[in-house]
């Protein structure tokens, strides 16, 4: 059987080998990696299959993976791999393609971290209840983690009000060149 | 010397009783420390999810305040301690993105970073030899009978060149300071493996599963406590999963409690799976 290799299997792999800074050609599937890596019980598909997967070309299946939103960035891959590919820094680099493309395969994971870094821009700091007020209503589920919430509120371990760290600007305005240069 | 302190978001909530607790072990130890001003957050695991530029320039940004300020950062929150060095050892190897964010942070708040501060974490700091003497001579209430798992997750020991500070895959750090505080820490094999940390909110089941594991694993192995030393680990294993629930303890509350430190109260008052009946079983209460 002929195959025509379409364009994304040569631009694919150079490009990921460009963001993420590891030579992903170099792996050999020894597995060294999934086998230590937390996720490989939950995820679609384990680390070395996403490598694999860029070797390959193989650009949809790969952006489309659950496996690189649920990456916890734990770097075991990183610490034992034989070719010092960092798996972490592959899965960060996909998950940037894929949001550029607009399909995060775990909109729960993107509502997030896109939460998460909202507060960080307006305040120059994290503010866990305007996070999760503000994932509730992207998720549109209003009972996660309210029990939870509440426990740790009588705690004192929630601040109610949001405050404005000093240096808040030039994080601001660190956001908006990071939206610049994309 | 004097270290700036980067307390990170995590300690300024839900881990407040981490930050009182390692600045009161801290300052009975001679370790002298002071809040770095205009800390901002350091983007945690949503910048390196989603920009590498963030997850530079944003820790950038603290170092290169410490720097202006003269001091090394200590930083007690893993993943903040990770999110510093990893910024500093792509800066220091030369990367490009990591000159990159630099110039463009130095640009934006007129400050540079030239990689003259480090970041430490207090678990190297206090681990040291001198420091472990020091703390084995200022204890007045040894943890004895404390059956405890030392755990450092992910972000102390990874990625290895940029953070370990001992050998990452057998680290003993922790162990030798709960030793000298008196406690007995258990051998498992869990002590690196992930909470789940930023999916908590995200995908709670599966950091469920992740915890519970850890959890039973450490039972398993004879503790009836957890140590740990990252506000993510300490609210995960906490508050995630059903299984096994112990008390999980920041190392300095434990620290603390053996050098009979006042205050301790409103630490483990803010813990969701109270310690109390634990400590007073033990005769530490
Ligand atoms: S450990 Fe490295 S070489 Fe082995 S499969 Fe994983 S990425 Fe490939
Ligand atoms: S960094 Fe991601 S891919 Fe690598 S071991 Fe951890 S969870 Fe798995």
């Amino acid at each position: 059987m002929a195959v025509n290799p379409s364009a994304a299997a040569v631009t694919f792999p150079r490009a990921v080998e460009r963001d993420s800074g590891q030579p992903v050609a170099r792996c050999y599937q020894c597995q060294k990696c999934s086998a230590g890596c937390p996720l490989s019980f939950a995820a679609d598909l384990k680390i070395h299959q996403v490598v694999r997967l860029v070797q390959l070309g193989l650009k949809d299946e790969a952006l489309s993976a659950r496996a690189i939103w649920l990456c916890t960035g734990c770097k075991t891959c990183q610490a034992r791999c034989p070719n010092e590919i960092d798996g972490a820094r592959v899965t960060d680099a996909l998950r940037v393609m894929a949001l550029r493309e607009r399909r995060p395969a775990e909109k729960a994971v993107k509502d997030f971290h896109f939460s998460f870094l909202l507060m960080v821009e307006l305040l120059g700091r994290a503010y866990e209840v305007g996070l999760i007020l503000l994932q509730k209503l992207l998720t549109r589920n209003l009972t996660q983690d309210l029990g939870l919430g509440l426990r740790m509120m009588a705690r004192g371990k929630l601040r109610l009000l949001p405050s404005r760290a000093p240096g808040a600007r030039e994080v601001a305005r660190i956001f908006q060149r990071a939206r610049e240069l994309q | 010397m004097k270290y700036g302190y980067y307390p990170g978001c995590s300690l300024h909530s839900t881990g407040r009783e981490y930050d009182l607790s390692t600045r009161a072990v801290l300052g009975r130890l001679g370790l002298e420390v002071e809040e770095l001003k205009g800390w901002n957050c350091c983007g945690a695991t949503s910048a390196h999810s989603t920009s590498d530029f963030l997850a530079l320039a944003l820790p950038m940004r603290n170092l290169a305040l410490a720097e202006a300020q003269g001091r090394d950062l200590l930083a007690p929150c893993a993943a903040c301690y990770s999110g510093l060095r990893q910024a500093a050892a792509a800066l220091e190897a030369g990367e490009g993105r990591a000159l990159v964010a630099e110039e463009e942070q130095r640009r934006i708040t007129g400050r540079p970073f030239t990689g003259r501060v480090r970041a430490r974490h207090p678990l190297e700091v206090l681990s040291v030899p001198d420091a472990v003497a020091g703390l084995k001579r200022a204890v007045r209430r040894p943890l004895k009978g404390l059956k405890v798992a030392a755990y450092y997750g992910c972000l102390l020991v990874r990625p290895p060149r940029a953070a370990a500070f001992e050998d990452p895959e057998q680290p003993r750090s922790m162990e030798r300071l709960l030793s000298a505080a008196g406690a007995e820490p258990v051998e498992w094999s869990y002590r690196t493996d992930c909470c789940g940390a930023g999916l908590a909110f995200s995908r709670p089941a599966l950091v469920g599963e992740l915890c519970s594991r850890l959890r039973v694993e450490a039972r398993r192995a004879g503790a009836e406590a957890l140590s740990t030393a990252c506000p993510l680990c300490q609210t995960n294993l906490e508050s995630r999963g059903a299984e096994g629930r112990l008390p999980v303890f920041y190392f300095t509350e434990l620290l603390g409690l053996a050098l009979d430190l006042g205050g301790r109260g409103s630490w483990f008052r803010r813990h969701l799976v109270s310690p109390r009946p634990l400590l007073s079983r033990l005769g530490l209460g």
